[in-house]
């Protein structure tokens, strides 16, 4: 499943793309991550599955463009925290 | 006391032919959405009962409320119901619940069973968000993205405009339709500027009708950006109060180029509907 995380404004979308397929809930994109917007979670949609996966915490969803700024320099294109932890290759972002 | 055009019809069902002491395993759910509140009730995977109406204040005395409308006249009580799962917005405050699942995986739970096992797309607008959703043939969820920034496009969103316009809200959708011309869409999708924009509008001597249309068009447009993301795929169905709204539907229709499913049940019930099959293949796999 993709789950898609965050939201679309009058400058753009903004969303961080999980593949909850490809997360095992290995957590290492957690500490990555030093704005602190992800978490581990029980797999609430896949209720009879009973596995974990990483989420976006509910309060940043709506304000990921701001949380996720210091990590993406609009001068250079920069490998990201999250991406570069996860070995899967679970998460993606949209802008 | 003034008339209160925002308030819809709140009310409750029960089915005629089920007889719950026939069945092995009764079921609930409880959707506890930002403006409006369901339960129902299952026996053997088949609606029994359910009631819809306004959320209060206080979401758990909304939920007790809802599930005691549903089981009025019924000699079925809330502990001979096997397993209750909450959802919605309010899920945590459904005091009687076995398990909390979000809405995502209950609409689309839901959907395909009162749509069908051929929807693979669900659009939920409901209270406070809209939320496209894409589905396996057994209702499993393949891809979500939800929008909950702001209220336009959602059912408060409607709540307000029904009381400008001095218009019952189950009639908005149908007026907003009589126009010769399709104005252009109102330019905020905020619903705070969108109303004043609207007041603006009415006082340059615009119809009702017109400033309802361009502000359909709005809300339909907003969410066809949203369903860009999963990409739609037939059959559609929309889920939540809106779906009621056909102002909000045909237009998104059009702009999609796709029909959605025409319901024959209260579309706002699907989260909970959903909550209460979720419950049942919950506590089936729990007994195993
Ligand atoms: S881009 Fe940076 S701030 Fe945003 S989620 Fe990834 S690591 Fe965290
Ligand atoms: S690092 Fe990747 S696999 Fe591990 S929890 Fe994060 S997203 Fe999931």
């Amino acid at each position: 499943m993709i789950a898609n995380f965050g939201y679309t404004d009058g400058s753009g979308e903004y969303y961080i793309m999980l593949d909850t397929d490809k997360c095992n809930g290995c957590g290492a994109c957690v500490p990555a991550c030093r704005a602190h917007i992800l978490e581990l979670r029980d797999n609430e949609y896949a209720p009879l599955a009973a596995t974990k996966i990483v989420v976006v915490k509910d309060a940043n969803r709506k304000r990921i463009k701001y949380d996720c700024a210091p990590c993406k320099p609009a001068s250079a294109a920069r490998a990201l925290r999250c991406v570069t932890a996860c070995k899967p290759g679970a998460i993606a972002h949209s802008w | 006391m003034a008339q209160e055009f925002w308030r819809w019809k709140e009310y409750t069902w029960r089915a005629p032919d089920i007889s719950w002491t026939d069945g092995k395993i009764i079921t609930g759910g409880v959707d506890v959405g930002s403006v409006s509140t369901q339960a129902v009730v299952m026996v053997d995977g088949e609606i029994y009962a359910y009631a819809n109406m306004r959320t209060g204040s206080d979401s758990p005395d909304s939920a007790r409320k809802a599930m005691n409308w549903a089981l009025q006249d019924s000699d079925l009580t809330l502990d001979k119901i096997h397993y209750i799962v909450g959802t919605g917005y309010g899920r945590v405050n459904v005091p009687f619940a076995h398990k909390t699942i979000t809405e995502i995986a209950c609409h689309a739970r839901g959907a395909n069973y009162l749509y069908g096992p051929s929807v693979r797309t669900v659009l939920d607008m409901g209270g406070q968000d809209c939320k496209a959703i894409s589905c396996d043939e057994r209702g499993k969820v393949t891809a979500f993205v939800m929008n909950d920034k702001c209220a336009a496009g959602t059912g408060r969103g409607m709540e307000v405009f029904a009381d400008l316009m001095q218009v019952p809200i189950e009639q908005l959708g149908e007026l907003s339709l009589q126009v010769d011309k399709e104005p252009e869409p109102v330019s905020s999708t905020c619903v705070v500027f969108a109303k004043s924009e609207a007041v603006g509008l009415l006082r340059k001597g615009w119809r009702k009708n017109a400033v309802l249309a361009a502000y359909c068009n709005a809300m339909a447009h907003r969410v066809c950006t949203l369903l860009e993301r999963i990409s739609i795929q037939k059959d559609f169905a929309i889920t939540g109060g809106i779906a009621k709204n056909v102002g909000v539907v045909t237009r998104l229709e059009k702009e999609l180029g796709v029909q959605a499913i025409k319901p024959t049940f209260d579309t706002q019930i699907a989260g909970a509907v959903g909550a209460a099959l979720l419950g049942k293949a919950i506590a089936e796999q729990e007994k195993k």
